[in-house]
């Protein structure tokens, strides 16, 4: 990139410059500043206030558009995330063969706009991996040593959920989870007769008043941002509180470019672009922290090249961008005789489900390694753009007039999914590396993604797909789809698709296959840490942004802690 | 609209508690909109009734308006409970559609030309000029997928989709809001989960 103007000469240096407003970003934001830090953050893209800018109880009639998709909102216009797998000005590239897509999001609390909100502990065999099968790695922390941060993060941002003694499934500190609508009732009965363990969800939605929020007020749209802050992201409740202490300077529309580093190597600050006008700009500071997300946190670090970090700092080990993983992911849906001409009621709830299966089986006794979560779907949703789309699928096989219109009536509702969500194994085929050529509208080199599943994943997305369609015959449905054979993958989705990336900056015990410290720390920068899900060394069959933050709460206070001592 | 749904909205409504942190405009949003789909005429100030006369397509020619028009009310003709597509404004819906998402007009296109195509070849004259019988004759041939003749896969193919977007836009209009009694995506005091009645009905 030439470089004929200087960039301008930032004035202050801060305590800490965060890259990235997210899960990770938002909580290591809101410790330090709690801990008396002056916190600079660096957020892609615009400002977001659930307050303000949600559209929480617009009616489908609100808009033309019925709530179809935009370029910039593909989960449909009134979703609060802005973002997607195609960015404009910002391409990514895959090697030949590769199917992978690669989701940002662009605005304060990143990703915390888009999830559902399932918020699940990792167990203690989820750290230790590979002394229980041999494959992969294990994590150089264990349960334990994240536990008390799990219930730190319960206490502030609030989970419901119930206490059920399952060995790799801890407990947290639950509100009470909202009991089941009419369909989840059938699907739990069902699986207790199957067998299959079926509980209430854990989401970080309140149910009680907490620590000023209100209560979840069961609209059934947490996806479109919650006026009220009752369920969770995290620009109103970790990035306003963290405003309100007056150390936290908000930097929106700034594209991170690279850690900058002095003549020692350590980090001095971040140079950016301010998306608004185009410039070069930087900010100082005496720590630098990323959590840009797993993918962009590499692409800052390979990015960040100098005589001391000549492929890239924290990549001594050159393993920045290998072993990327995403959860698996399959769904099968069926048609549910039994709930046809269900009695109207309000069935929304929250904005998710209200039950699920965790991993309820014994991998040695099965061909694949590890497990899967089950999510459940279903219900008298709001009616929108793409309403019971195929009622040709339906026993009547379509039709026209009032015949046809007594068909909506009768069968919404009672179609029933299910969306296995499992754990891949590390591969050293799956990562992602700067692209040679080409670069984004900024002149930053990209990503190239490789990416390859395994049989692991392959028998695994199997027997999800065997398990839901056992589901719903067990319920008395017909499945809406033939099961997918071994050349369609077993149904699973590209990598990416689930947005759960996870493990390009991996932590370990050792300079030598690791980027970072169990703190988060590079092993080659003292003052740089990565708090998104960079560091994870394996997936596990849970959602991760619980897992993101309780690490940057502790890597939060390991920071405080090396302040306080002079260190950093 | 059963009494039990009914009762909940009104009740849901009447029970917000103070503490919830609800602005008076969103309750009133919720409020306007519970008691649409409960079909209280009057109380809100919009629109129902689409003006199809003043509308002028984007995306249509004036035929193919003409047959759009005509299609979307039978594939959702107005019955006891609850108004028209047309009623219900589809085909402006359509045409806004087709213009946001252009992926949607080359179906939409080839389809409208291949139901006048059929009707030539079949009646002689194109679908608008063709009788009640006529034009259900051949809706009868490409609504029932299952048992459609291979030669009319074009038109199964392409009534698949317009009665795809014909939902899609009845469903989600006010009318077809209030006709499926959709009653949430609004403020519920205590969720109590299911009503027993419903569990009862549903034998669980």
């Amino acid at each position: 990139m030439p470089d004929a103007t200087p960039r301008r000469q930032p004035a202050v240096t801060y305590d800490v410059a965060i890259v990235g407003s997210g899960a990770g970003g938002g909580m290591t934001a809101h410790a330090l500043t709690r801990a008396g830090a002056s916190v600079v953050m660096l957020e892609a893209g615009e400002m977001w206030d659930n307050t303000k800018d949600s559209a929480m109880f617009k009616m489908p009639y609100d808009s033309p558009r019925r709530g179809a998709s935009t370029p910039e909102r593909p989960f449909g216009e009134w979703d609060a995330c802005i973002g997607g797998w195609q960015v404009p000005g910002e391409p990514y590239t895959k090697a030949e063969g590769t199917k992978f897509d690669w989701w940002r999001a662009r605005m304060l609390g990143g990703r915390t706009n888009h999830w559902g909100r399932i918020s699940l502990r990792f167990g203690p065999d989820d750290f230790r991996r590979k002394t229980l099968d041999g494959l992969g790695d294990d994590w150089p922390i264990t349960y334990d040593d994240v536990k008390p941060w799990y219930d730190e993060v319960d206490k502030l941002i609030g989970i419901f959920g119930s206490i059920e003694n399952l060995p790799n499934d801890p407990d947290g500190i639950f509100h009470d989870a909202p009991a089941p609508r009419y369909y989840e009732h059938l699907v739990k009965q069902t699986s207790d007769r199957m067998g299959v363990t079926c509980i209430p969800a854990r989401l970080s939605i309140i149910t009680k008043p907490h620590n000023g929020r209100a209560p979840c007020h069961f609209c059934g749209q947490c996806n479109r941002g919650c006026m009220t802050n009752s369920n969770f992201s995290s620009p109103n409740v970790l990035i306003l509180p963290a405003l309100r202490t007056g150390r936290l300077k908000l930097v929106t529309n700034a594209m991170a470019r690279e850690v900058l580093t002095g003549a020692d190597g350590r980090a001095t600050g971040v140079a950016y672009i301010d998306k608004t006008t185009g410039e070069d700009r930087e900010v100082r500071a005496k720590v630098v922290v990323l959590a840009a997300s797993a993918c962009e946190s590499a692409r800052i670090l390979l990015n960040s090249r100098s005589s001391r970090h000549p492929n890239g700092i924290a990549n001594q080990s050159g393993v920045v961008g290998k072993y990327l993983t995403d959860t698996t992911g399959t769904d099968v849906a069926g048609f549910i005789p039994r709930l046809v001409d269900v009695p109207r009621h309000n069935a929304d709830g929250v904005g998710g489900g209200h039950i699920f299966m965790p991993w309820w089986l014994d991998n040695k006794k099965l061909d694949f390694p590890r497990g899967y979560h089950i999510e459940v779907w279903g219900g008298l949703g709001a009616p929108g753009y793409g309403f019971m789309g195929g009622i040709q699928n339906y026993p009547e096989g379509g039709g026209y007039g009032p015949g046809l219109k007594q068909q909506y009536r009768k069968y919404w509702g009672a179609t029933v999914g299910f969306s296995g969500r499992g754990e891949m194994v590390p591969n050293a085929k799956s990562f992602c590396e700067l692209d040679p050529e080409v670069k984004d509208r900024w002149g930053i080199p990209v990503l190239r993604f490789h990416w390859e599943w395994r049989d692991h994943e392959y028998q695994q997305v199997k027997h999800m797909q065997e398990t839901f369609r056992a589901l719903i015959a067990e319920m008395g449905g017909e499945v809406w789809s033939p099961m997918p054979t071994k050349e369609q993958g077993y149904g699973i989705a590209n990598g990416g698709a689930i947005i759960h990336e996870l493990g390009c900056v991996r932590m370990g015990t050792s300079e030598r296959d690791s980027a970072l410290d169990g703190n988060c720390r590079a092993w080659d920068c003292d003052n740089l840490f990565v708090t998104d899900g960079g560091p994870f060394v394996s997936q596990a069959d849970k959602n991760p942004t619980w897992t993101i933050m309780a690490l940057a709460m502790r890597t939060s206070a390991f920071i405080t802690e090396q302040r306080k001592a002079g260190a950093l | 609209m059963t009494d039990i749904s009914r009762r909940e909205a009104l009740q849901g409504l009447a029970a917000i508690p103070a503490g919830l942190a609800l602005s008076p405009e969103m309750l009133e949003r919720a409020r306007a909109h519970v008691s649409d789909a409960l079909g209280d005429q009057g109380t809100t100030p919009a629109a129902r009734q689409a003006q199809p006369a003043a509308y002028v397509p984007k995306q249509f020619t004036p035929d193919e308006w003409r047959l759009v028009r005509l299609l979307v009310d039978y594939v959702i003709p107005r019955d006891a409970t609850s108004g028209s597509a047309t009623d219900a404004g589809v085909p402006e819906f359509m045409d806004f559609i087709l213009g946001e998402y252009a992926s949607n007009r080359t179906w939409m296109k080839d389809g409208l030309g291949w139901m006048n195509a059929e009707c030539r070849r079949r009646f002689g004259k194109g679908f608008v000029s063709c009788t009640d019988g006529q034009r259900r004759e051949l809706l009868d041939a490409i609504a029932f997928p299952r048992k459609a003749a291979p030669e009319v896969k074009a038109g199964v193919e392409f009534f698949n989709r317009f009665r795809n977007m014909t939902a899609s836009g009845f469903y989600s209009s006010r009318i077809g809001v209030a006709d499926l009694g959709y009653i949430g995506n609004r403020p519920v005091a205590k969720w109590e989960g299911t009503p027993p009645e419903v569990l009862k009905k549903l034998g669980l």
